[in-house]
């Protein structure tokens, strides 16, 4: 049996946990969901699109707000004889699953693309902010592990089925609750959702020169009508926001266009910036690796280029 | 006054491209800078914040070979006023080594009348990603963990952290010292070292420790590159000569409007 920790949103089961319930069937074995806490509508009969075969729901006081011990004890009063334990590679997910692999005395690989062999378990995982895999071997009676996101489409099952929901009973001792959300505040509307989602990213780096080097920039941005993403330099000398920042340790973005201006290409951006369909750079140095790697390139500065190109956006709108 | 301990790893600094050692074991550094990653930059900045705060102090600590002296001085320039190093093959650590001998010292440094209130680490370490260091080190000293927080204040006994949510809203969090904390990159911006920082940091002596740990490895079988892609770039021309070039191209994609 294999179970899976699925994250719900206001659309039911996350992207990223109908990637992992995905990425579970492929492993050919039974597979169980496990929901904690509130469940949504609808969410039970999606589990079962996606080939859950049974849902587990763990419920109660100490599920209201979220502790990673709390749900951890859920996982493993789930796990019973799962050969495997799985959740998405969010925050989340390799926090609980971190928990699970201390209580069950085990190892655990994050952020899983791929399993190489069965006998014994070997698991791709990336590794370097997802610019190197690792082949890893679990060697434990029960593998404890996350799905990386994007390394599967979400896809329903072949004929789903129409899971039973069990009550889990989990004993949820004081300890457990040491560390839980006290407390939540919403998001600022626009902070860094927009970038993961627009169709078209304009990048700044150094080369922006200055905080007060990216008025064209933003121009050209809102003329696309996209978004800003910029550099670990840029956010790092405070120029602009951390939210704004794509790369290793910012967002992952996949825009249909990524404008890069004044950016260098280091492994780390290259690792936020890579599923975007077509790059293109502005540069003043042919070399540099985002040139190098990109589809398209304009070699110069961009405190020349980018002005002309919204002075030849604007004159062809009229 | 709080105690803190951050611990840090030296990787190294990538630049453009990753080459693998024969053995496709490792990355072949032997031509690049080294760092640290920069969720524990943050973690440094705020164990120097706590201690400059409640008038405690922050100490530094990796386990690594000798060469991570580097890191450690560069932390001890910031602002930490101590370093352990835990000298060691990192490389044959895995997440739950590299926790047993980390809670060794925190645990020789409580006999030693020293308690940690607040260890803490990166989300996760730059080069192996395995979000776990934090975690195993909570349980193997029965301490409250949260990972991923970007701020943190401490009061009296207890320290408030806050975190971004699934959902892109902040998360808070209220908990009992001692406790672990794991910092991702945020919530603030690290200083930078200043001149009389870095001749101050030349002075203090580092601890170094020896481990009596077995370390139980990190099961990797090999790493693995991407194929390595031509370039296939297509130069639409040079400065702001360009620009019909590119309007032409956003066009073509139909993001133009
Ligand atoms: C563990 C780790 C994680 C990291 N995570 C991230 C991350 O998430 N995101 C990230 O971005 N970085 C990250 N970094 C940092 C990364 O290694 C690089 O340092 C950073 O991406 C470089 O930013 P940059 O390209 O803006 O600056 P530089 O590397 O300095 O490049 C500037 C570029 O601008 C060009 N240029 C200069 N002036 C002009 C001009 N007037 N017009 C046009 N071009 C010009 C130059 O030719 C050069 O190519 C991380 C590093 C580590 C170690
Ligand atoms: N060799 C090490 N020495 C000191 N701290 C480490 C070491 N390895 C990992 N850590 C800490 O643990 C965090 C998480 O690492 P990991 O669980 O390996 O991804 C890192 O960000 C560091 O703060």
């Amino acid at each position: 049996m294999i179970l899976v920790l699925v994250e719900t949103d206001d659309g039911g089961a996350a992207e990223v946990s109908r990637e992992t319930m995905t990425f579970a069937r492929g492993l050919g074995e039974e597979m169980v969901a496990l929901v904690v806490g509130d469940g949504v509508p609808g969410l039970v009969d999606q589990l079962g699109e996606y080939g859950a075969a049974r849902v587990l729901h763990a419920d109660g006081d100490a599920f209201t707000s979220y502790a990673a011990a709390a749900w951890a004890a859920a996982v493993v009063a789930a796990a019973g004889e799962a050969s495997v334990v799985m959740a998405a590679g969010t925050t989340r997910g390799n926090e609980v699953m971190a928990h699970v692999a201390c209580r069950l005395g085990v190892a655990m690989a994050a952020n899983v693309v791929a399993v190489d062999s069965t006998e014994p378990l070997v698991v791709s995982r990336q590794v370097l902010g997802g610019s190197a895999l690792e082949e890893m071997r679990l060697g434990d009676a029960v593998a404890v592990l996350t799905v990386a996101g994007h390394a599967c489409e979400a896809r329903p099952a072949d004929g789903g089925t129409s899971p039973v929901v069990q009550p889990l009973d989990v004993a949820v001792p004081d300890t457990d609750l040491r560390a839980r959300v006290v407390r939540s505040e919403p998001g600022e509307p626009d902070e860094s959702g927009s970038l993961k989602s627009a169709r078209v990213v304009v990048g700044a780096g150094r080369g922006a020169g200055s905080a007060d080097g990216f008025k064209d920039l933003l121009e050209l941005t809102e003329l696309l009508g996209g978004a800003l993403g910029v550099s670990r330099v840029v956010t790092s000398l405070g120029w602009r926001p951390h939210h704004e920042q794509v790369g290793q340790t910012g967002s992952r973005i996949s825009p249909d266009l990524y404008v890069a201006c004044g950016i260098s290409g280091a492994i780390q951006h290259w690792a936020g910036c890579q599923s975007a369909k077509t790059i293109l750079a502005i540069n003043t140095d042919p070399d540099a690796p985002m040139v190098t790697k990109a589809h398209y390139a304009v070699i110069g500065d961009l405190h020349e280029v980018v002005p002309a190109i919204n002075e030849e956006l604007r004159r062809r709108r009229g | 006054m709080a105690d803190v301990l951050v611990c840090i790893k030296r990787v190294p600094d990538l630049g453009g491209e990753i080459r693998l050692t024969n053995d496709a074991m490792s990355v072949d550094d032997s031509s690049l800078g080294h760092t640290v990653s920069p969720h524990e930059e943050c973690a440094v900045e705020l164990a120097i914040q706590v201690a400059k705060d409640t008038d405690g102090r922050a100490t530094v600590l990796t386990v690594g070979s000798s060469e991570a002296v580097e890191q450690l001085r560069n932390a001890l320039a910031l602002g930490c006023t101590g370093a352990v190093l835990v000298e060691a093959d990192a490389s044959a650590y895995g997440p739950a080594d590299v926790a047993t001998v980390i809670a060794d010292v925190v645990r020789s440094q409580e006999q030693a009348g020293t308690t940690y209130d607040l260890v803490l680490l990166g989300s996760d370490a730059s080069d192996t990603g395995d979000f776990q260091v934090g975690v195993r080190l909570s349980y193997l000293l029965d301490r409250p963990v949260v990972a991923g927080v970007s701020t943190l204040s401490v009061e009296g006994e207890r320290v408030t952290a806050r975190g971004s949510g699934p959902d892109g809203g902040t998360e808070i969090y209220d908990v009992p010292l001692p406790a672990v904390l794991t910092v991702m990159e945020g919530g603030i911006e690290p200083r930078y070292p200043s001149i009389p920082g870095r001749m101050k940091a030349k002075k203090v002596s580092i601890d170094e420790v020896t481990p009596a740990h077995q370390p139980a490895g990190t099961g990797r079988v090999r790493l693995k590159l991407p194929p390595a892609q031509p370039s296939e770039v297509t130069v639409l021309g040079e400065g702001a000569d360009a620009a019909a070039a590119v309007v032409d191209l956003f066009e073509k994609l139909g993001v133009a409007r």
